[in-house]
Parts: structure tokens; sequence; C-alpha cells
């Protein structure tokens, strides 16, 4: 009788009424996610490592993790081979301001589909969603050619210019999101805004934007995100003479030998992991600082339907 | 302030268009023209110099060419390649993403933590940062070559098989890097089902094993297609794919050049059209059979 009762016990304890409640179950999450969450830990773990041994740590096989001393000259050389003062300044205006008029115009087209009746919109339903499916190499070559003619290639307008227009990075989704978000605030908001005598463009203003602020913030987020690590359209339309970080980094070698004052030394991957290092910081605080936003961003702003 | 019904419905496809002016514009000058343009270049002969463009009609030369010369089969295989990449790499991020879902779904102490991590790559996965980590061969797990897997492919697969397949698992740990946004998708669609489910299930006597699939993997059924179609233009579009490498490439070429670039480019949309259709009428009938059930 005694027996039974431990087992019974033993097995509620270990295995619960749920999963997610028994001892065992709850390890076992535990230890996948741990060793999941390490898989994609690891490689930045081994680039931070890396990015702080020097020559002599390299070649020796007795160091794996720990570097036998600090050692930043690695950070001190990509920075100069960056020239990463000058190049951020240029990478945050194609990043920063695309985003941001990208979230502006793409609000103003979700908005216009949420709270308006009016014939062909499920025409331009499709057509967004068109400029979504189809990828963005069909009509790269005639943007280019057309910017050509407008001289502004190899110029930031040539990133900025498509996203002022709701034909950025991913617009598309940008839409989606702000057109889920706009239809979930209630009308009668609106109605009796309206009854107060405010007009449409005064009520988007005054209740659509303030209410849909958290919409606002993630599309800015992951916008800003995108572009910043986008390389096929900027090493097109800007490549040759202005860099963007990331564009210095898929060209490192030849930019190192490029970069003043390090002629007597050779590139190694301790300097890369360096410069992949300084590349993924700024995102990477932008990150810390705003994490919650990116993940929760999805959820809040109902792009998964009702 | 009167104004008749009439009135009304005009002024307010009116109102919609002036907020829809800036997408309008742009989308006639930056994509449709563009799309039409491209079309045109792809059956023409293009070529740039100092005075500006020199376009002449040569029919569907440029689609031959792709089929008969060796740049052209160049490109072909990358395409095959990716596209039978694709059919393990989407079922793998999928799979991957519902595990990890469901079990973030749990009432597990640091969620908000491991959440964190699990979207970093999200963050921080561009082309080149992504190309340094398999360069570096961080992108792979040392168990892998270490059990002789790439061996064992090699030798049982044939040589269009292999090469793909081997790709896909000494680059394991960038596949799972793009998962993070997917991730995201499945939680939201878990928080929206109702914890009374469970419970009447469990009085009724369901386990939850029975509980997952029942309840779980049903509700999650719809974001699913969401998750694929991310999935596929997410890895197709990505800057070091070899197929968009190539229309790039081949853009500034000299014997080939703009008009061929553009004829690639066409075809890489079919064929990326094609597999999205794949697996639309794969995930149709699949529903179709539960359905039936």
């Amino acid at each position: 009788m005694m027996k039974k009762i431990t087992k019974a016990k033993l097995k509620h304890i270990l295995l619960g009424k749920n999963i997610n409640e028994g001892l065992l179950g709850k390890t076992a999450i535990y230890l996948l996610l741990f060793i999941v969450g390490f898989v994609y830990l690891y490689p930045m773990i081994k680039m931070f490592t890396y990015s702080m041994k020097d020559l002599s740590d390299l070649v020796n096989p007795t160091v794996q993790w720990i570097p036998t001393k600090l050692y930043f000259e690695n950070y001190r050389t990509s920075w100069i081979v960056l020239n990463y003062g000058k190049t951020l300044l240029f990478s945050l205006s194609v990043t920063l301001i695309p985003a941001l008029l990208q979230t502006i115009t793409t609000s103003l087209t979700g908005y216009a589909l949420a709270k308006f009746k009016f014939r062909g919109k499920a025409i331009l339903f499709g057509l967004i969603l068109m400029t979504y499916l189809v990828p963005q190499q069909v009509y790269m070559i005639p943007r280019f050619v057309l910017f050509d003619k407008l001289g502004i290639l190899e110029s930031a307008w040539a990133i900025i210019f498509p996203a002022t227009f709701g034909q950025g990075l991913s617009s598309a989704i940008f839409i989606l999101i702000f057109y889920q978000f706009f239809r979930m605030q209630p009308k009668s908001l609106d109605e009796s805004a309206e009854i107060d005598g405010a007009n449409n463009y005064q009520i988007f203003m005054q209740i659509g934007v303030p209410l849909a602020a958290p919409a606002y913030l993630t599309a800015f987020l992951f916008s800003f995100v995108w572009y910043w690590n986008e390389t096929y359209i900027s090493s097109l339309f800007i490549g040759s003479e202005l860099y963007t970080l990331q564009l210095k980094l898929l060209n490192f070698s030849s930019q190192f030998n490029l970069a003043d004052g390090l002629s007597q030394q050779a590139v190694n991957e301790a300097i890369k992991y360096s410069a992949t290092i300084l590349i993924i910081l700024p995102v990477l605080i932008v990150y810390i600082i705003m994490q919650k936003w990116f993940v929760e961003g999805i959820d809040r702003t109902g792009i998964t339907g009702e | 302030m009167s104004v008749k019904p009439m009135n009304r419905k005009k002024r307010e496809t009116l109102v919609a268009w002036s907020f829809l002016s800036l997408w309008a514009i742009g989308f006639l000058v930056f994509t449709m023209i563009p799309i039409f343009t491209s079309l045109y270049y792809s059956m023409s002969n293009v070529v740039l110099d100092g005075e500006g463009i020199k376009v002449t009609f040569i029919w569907f030369d440029n689609y031959k060419q792709v089929f008969s010369s060796a740049e052209g089969f160049n490109f072909l295989k990358s395409v095959s390649d990716f596209a039978i990449e694709i059919l393990f790499k989407v079922p793998i991020i999928i799979v991957f993403a519902i595990i990890i879902a469901v079990m973030l779904n749990q009432d597990i102490k640091g969620r908000g933590f491991i959440r964190a991590i699990y979207f970093l790559p999200v963050i921080i996965a561009s082309g080149p940062v992504i190309n340094q980590l398999i360069y570096q061969g961080a992108a792979t797990i040392p168990i892998i070559e270490e059990m002789g897997i790439l061996g064992f492919i090699n030798s049982t697969f044939t040589e269009t098989l292999a090469r793909p397949i081997s790709n896909i698992f000494s680059e394991l740990i960038v596949i799972l890097w793009f998962s993070g946004v997917q991730i995201l998708l499945f939680i939201a669609a878990l928080q929206k089902i109702d914890k009374h489910t469970y419970e009447a299930a469990m009085i009724d006597g369901a386990g939850p094993w029975e509980s997952f699939w029942k309840i779980t993997i049903p509700a999650l059924k719809s974001m699913v297609l969401v998750s694929v179609v991310f999935t596929i233009i997410n890895l197709a579009t990505f800057s070091e794919n070899a197929a968009i490498l190539h229309i790039k490439n081949n853009m500034f070429a000299l014997e080939t050049g703009f008009g061929f670039s553009s004829a690639i480019a066409w075809l890489y949309f079919i064929a990326l059209a094609l597999i999205l259709g794949i697996f639309f009428l794969v995930f149709g009938a699949f529903n179709r059979e539960r359905g039936r059930r």
C-alpha cells in the first residue's frame, strides 16, 4: 500500500499532469532549449574569443577558447581598415533615413486600406503581395538604368528614393502590419472624432498614429535592421566608390590591402572576426535596448491575424 | 456639415487615394514600369555606353543562350541546387521552429531571455556576416564532420543530390539561424489557443501526446503556410544566394550584359513561383487529407 502511494507520488513529481509540470519534462525542455540556444550562441562566442587572439595564440593549438591575454590590437586594425567613423555615418544615412521614410509611407498605405472603402482594394492587395513575391532581381536592372538616367547612382538617394515611395526592403510586410493594426482600432473613436468636426487627416494624426505607436516602433526597428543587413542592392547601387560597413566586410581582404600603414601586416581570421564584431555592434546595441519590442512586436502588431 | 451619401462615397475614395498616393507613384515608377521594362530587356540586346542605352529587340535569343552557354548552364545548376536545398531546408526550419515555439510557450523561467537569444540571428544575419561564419567554419557543428556524415552522403548519393545535401549539413547552424521570425509567428499562434481547450481535453482523458497532435498542431496550421512562404522568399532573396549573384554578375559581364541578366532573373522568378506552387499543392493535399479524417 505504502509502496503504491510513493510510486504514484513519484510519478506525479516526475511526469506531472501535463508535459510541462513534471520534473522530467521540465528538465528535458530546459536541457533542449539550453543546447539549441548554445548552438545559436556558439558562433558568436567563437567569433568574440577569436577576435581577442594575437598571432601566437592563433597558431598555438592549446589555446582554444580563452586567449592567453587581453589583446585589442585586432580591433584597432580593423577600425582603421573599415574607416569606422566615416563608414558608420554613411551606413547610418542609408539605414536610418530609408527606414524612417519607409515606415511613414507604409503606414499611410496601411491606413488607407484599413479605414476606407473604395473600389479596387482587392486588386491593390494583390499588387502589394506581388511586390513581395516577385524577387527584386527582376526589376533591379531597369531600376539601375533609371537611377543612372536620374544621376543618383552611387549616392544614398538610390536607396532613399524607393523607400520614400513604399518600394523599399520588404515594404509589403510593413503595409500588412499597419493594415492589421489600424483595422483593430475601434471604429467608434474615429466616428466620434468625425462628429466633433475633425477631418480624415486630423483623425489619422491625432487618433490613428498615437494608438499605433507600437506598430510604428516595430516597423521602424525591423526596417532599420533589414536595411543595415542589406548588401545586394547597396553593392549594386552605391558599391564602387562609397562603402557601407557591410560592403567593407564583404571585400575585407582587398580593403585591408588598401588601408594605409598596415602594409607589413597580413590579414588573419582574428582581424576579420573583430571586424565582424564591429559591424554587428550597432544593431546589437539597439537590440539589447529594444529587445522587448523586437520579440513581442510581431505578436503585438497582430500580423498573425485574428 | 451635411454631406449627401453619394458625395461621401466619392470623398472617401479621394481621401483614400490621397493616403495611397505616395505608394501608388512609387509602385508605378519603381516597380511596375521596371517589371515590364525588364521583360522587354530580357528579349533584347542591351548595351550601356557613355552616351546612353541601346536596346535591340532579339526575341528569345537570350533565353536560348541560357540553355546553350556555359554561363547559362552554371546559372541553371545553381537554381536546381537551390531548389533541392530548399526542399530539405524548409521542412527543417518549419519543424525546428514549431518545436522551439512549443517549448518556449511552456511555463518556464527566463523565457524572455531565451527568446531574445533565439531571435538574435535575425538581427545580425547579413550576407557578409554569415559568409564570414561559414568561411571560418563557425557555422557547423564539429561533431558532424568527426562522425563522417559528409563522407557517407557523398558516397551514397549521386553527385547532383550529394552536393546540396552535404551543404545542408555543413551549414546546419546557419539554417537554424533563418528560423527566428518563424519561431515568433508560431509562438503568437500558440498563445491564441484557449487554455480551457487543453483542460477539457484532459478531463476527457487525452494525454499530452494526443493534446499536442489534436489541439496544438491544428492551431498552427494556418501559420505554417505563412512561414513556408516567408522562409522560401527569405532564402531565395538572401544576398549570398548563388543564383542571384549570377544575375548581378552578368549585368556587367562583357559577353552577356543586361539582356541576358534580365532573362535569367525572369527564369529565376519562374523557378521560384514553381517551388512556391509545389509547396502550396503539397500543403493543400495535406489539409484535405486531414479534413477528410
